[in-house]
């Protein structure tokens, strides 16, 4: 069993929702990620998404831009990523770390190598936003078989054929995006979520996290009443940004467990 | 040179030139394009689509372009003999608005009533604006900062036609960060917008779907071409942003024999300065706006900012078609510099009195490097792909002069 399908089965026993936030790796500046990724854990996250910066994020709003932009300018990689998950790892060997970005930086370093460099820095899941399924299915089975869950994203737009191509493909979990639109948008509709989520879940047969707009513990908790796992990304990063660079992860700790309780406080399974 | 007997036919089904091509986009913009592949075929394959695309063409846009002989220039420069493809007179200014009005057309079939486009020097944009006001759409044209700056008069002339002109600040300010940005917009907007983009790049059926549309250029050229001269070219040239322009010429020409297709991308100040925008020549493959093509970019596969005089030439990428046809040797591509393209702009200017696009330039400028090569019996055929009016600032900028 992978570390993240390990992370749903024990949090699934309990009655209790994952907590997934996203950071983008080497912003504000490649010496906080690391820190940065422990504290994640201590405020309750199960699960660490870890942006890769490219340098046209074209799935992304204004917020995870300027992290991606600043991470480049510190001279953030796709192999400096892998680097900071080794050194994470060496100190956190529980919670799962599953890479999210763009197919380029990984066709630059040749899928395979990419895959076999991860597998030994100890990352879990790739995330890759312009990988669909009919485009990655090699890069897939390859992931697969050296213990590395692909995830992939359904949207709003999916149709149930859809569903069933990530299920066919996908493992560890299935990341919904709750809003058409790109990351850090406003509008989130709560009903549309809580009318697909039972579909899916059904569906694919795996968890299903929910991400893209969710800010606050309000949010948080109506979306976790419906959802495997709750995915914050803009939101955290807008904390980095506005927090004098002392404070910065303090704030971020502080943020988080707030999130924490509201999810704990859900009672049974979703929805 | 020639490849295979067999009659060319790509993409394949699922979008695919040999390895590149393909549809590499996010999860929620899967079931639009879907949407839109099948509306595609649907208007493709509809005898009344495809006759009012003809009448649009004919009677709003003054199709067919001519073809004209540079006999000056051509006698000056003293060898094969130069033809030029018109595209520089068609409405709007160039070769942009043939797609414009194909995807219009389409878009007005799927019932969508706003239309986006990104734009690089402007032509495109001013095309999209255009079409928007002639079939009653709303119309947003992304356009990178530094562009806007370069193209004033095209940005006035978007207002003009009714569009909105959104300014994109991130990335290079360029051509690539508004394809990035009408993307965004797209997959927000899905339920009522139709994307227009403006070249042979993005995720399928795009490249397919303009290279189509464009063709018609290509299609008179094999028409025209016979008529003028008694047979086909030996050489047929055209400049390389996206390459929508060169696609439109070259495809009907594939498989016809003894036809060397040429493609110039922008040299800018050199290829060894490493300021250009030659993606074929100097670049890798990878993937990028939704398709796997060539691209110029660093070790780590971040994408490089790109150098050209020309807005409609500075792009990081190219059309996934135009991968494929450089592997497998149908076409050959070259890079030609800011200086040869000035100095072509400004022969053309006073030999023939015709003020080329600086886009349409580098393929002028190459073809009159090749000719005084090449006996005088020997034929070249240029596409010229706009006109130069958007330039007079860029221009005027470089020879010191101020308006
Ligand atoms: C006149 C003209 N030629 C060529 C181009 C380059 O585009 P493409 O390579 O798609 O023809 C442009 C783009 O703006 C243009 O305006």
């Amino acid at each position: 069993m992978s570390r993240i399908q390990s992370v749903f089965q024990r949090l699934q026993a309990s009655g209790r929702r994952a907590l997934i936030p996203f950071i983008t790796a080497g912003d504000p500046d490649p010496e906080l990620t690391v820190p940065l990724m422990h504290a994640l854990v201590e405020s309750g996250a199960n699960i660490i998404e870890l942006g890769v910066p490219f340098s046209d994020p074209m799935a992304d709003g204004p917020t995870i831009q300027r992290a991606s932009g600043r991470a480049l300018a510190k001279g953030m990689s796709l192999r400096k990523v892998l680097d900071l998950v080794r050194t994470f790892r060496a100190e956190d060997g529980d919670t799962p770390v599953v890479l999210m970005g763009y197919a380029n930086p990984i066709e630059a370093m040749g899928p395979d190598r990419f895959v076999a460099a991860a597998s030994d820095a100890g990352v879990d899941g790739v995330l890759v936003v312009d990988y669909p399924p009919a485009e990655c299915e090699a890069f897939a089975a390859v992931a697969k078989a050296a213990g590395i869950d692909p995830i992939f994203l359904l949207a709003p737009t999916s149709t149930e054929q859809r569903f069933d191509d990530v299920a066919k493909i996908g493992s560890g979990y299935i990341y919904y995006v709750s809003l058409k639109g790109v990351t850090g948008s406003g509008a989130l509709d709560f009903n549309d979520v809580a009318a697909r989520l039972p579909q899916i879940r059904a569906r694919v047969g795996m968890p299903v996290g929910v991400g893209f707009g969710i800010r606050d513990a309000e949010s948080a908790r109506r979306i976790g009443e419906v959802a495997d796992a709750v995915v914050i990304g803009s939101r955290i990063i807008e904390e980095l940004e506005n927090s004098p660079r002392e404070q910065a992860v303090a704030n971020v700790k502080a943020f988080l467990r707030n999130i924490r309780t509201a999810l704990d406080q859900i009672e049974g399974a979703p929805r | 040179m020639q490849m295979a007997d067999k009659p060319y036919k790509f993409p394949d089904s699922s979008g695919h030139f040999g390895p590149y091509g393909g549809v590499f986009v996010a999860e929620t913009l899967i079931p639009a394009l879907d949407e839109l592949n099948a509306a595609y075929d649907a208007c493709r394959n509809n005898p009344a689509f495809m006759a009012e695309f003809e009448y649009e063409l004919k009677h709003y846009v003054g199709r067919p372009s001519p073809i004209y002989h540079a006999r000056r220039w051509s006698d000056l420069l003293g060898g094969a003999q130069i033809y030029l493809k018109r595209e520089d007179l068609n409405h709007t200014g160039a070769h942009k608005v043939n797609n414009c009005i194909g995807q219009a057309l389409v878009a007005r079939y799927m019932g969508k009533p706003r239309i986006i486009a990104e734009t690089g020097a402007g032509q495109h944009g001013v095309a999209s604006a255009t079409v928007a006001a002639r079939y009653g759409m709303e119309c947003v044209v992304y356009m990178g900062s530094e562009d806007i700056r370069r193209q004033a008069a095209n940005v006035y002339r978007m207002k003009l036609l009714g569009a909105t002109v959104v300014p994109v600040e991130s990335g290079s300010k360029t051509l690539k960060d508004a394809l990035n940005e009408a993307m965004r917009d797209w997959v927000t907007n899905i339920h009522n917008t139709f994307y227009i983009i403006g070249t042979v790049a993005g995720p399928h059926p795009y490249p397919m779907m303009v290279r189509d549309f464009q063709a018609v250029i290509g299609n008179e050229c094999l028409v025209q071409m016979p008529e003028m001269t008694g047979r086909q070219p030996d050489y047929v040239i055209a400049c390389v942003g996206g390459g929508s322009n060169a696609m439109g010429i070259f495809h009907p020409y594939i498989d016809v024999p003894g036809v060397r297709l040429v493609g110039v991308e922008a040299a800018g100040e050199g290829m060894d300065t490493g300021r250009h925008a030659a993606s074929l020549t100097a670049g890798t493959p990878g993937v990028l706006h939704g398709n796997r093509t060539y691209l110029l970019q660093d070790e780590d596969g971040q994408i490089i900012e790109t150098h050209s005089i020309s807005a409609g030439l500075d792009y990081p990428g190219v059309g996934p078609e135009h991968a494929w046809l450089k592997d497998s040797a149908r076409a050959e591509y070259v890079g030609v510099t800011d200086q040869e393209a000035l100095k072509a702009f400004h022969d053309l200017c006073h030999l023939e009195g015709i003020i080329p696009a600086l886009e349409s330039s580098h393929a002028l400028a190459y073809a009159a490097k090749l000719a005084p090569n090449l006996p005088k019996d020997k034929i070249l055929l240029v596409n010229l792909s706009g006109r130069g009016d958007k330039d007079m600032h860029t221009v005027a900028e470089k020879s010191g002069i101020q308006f």
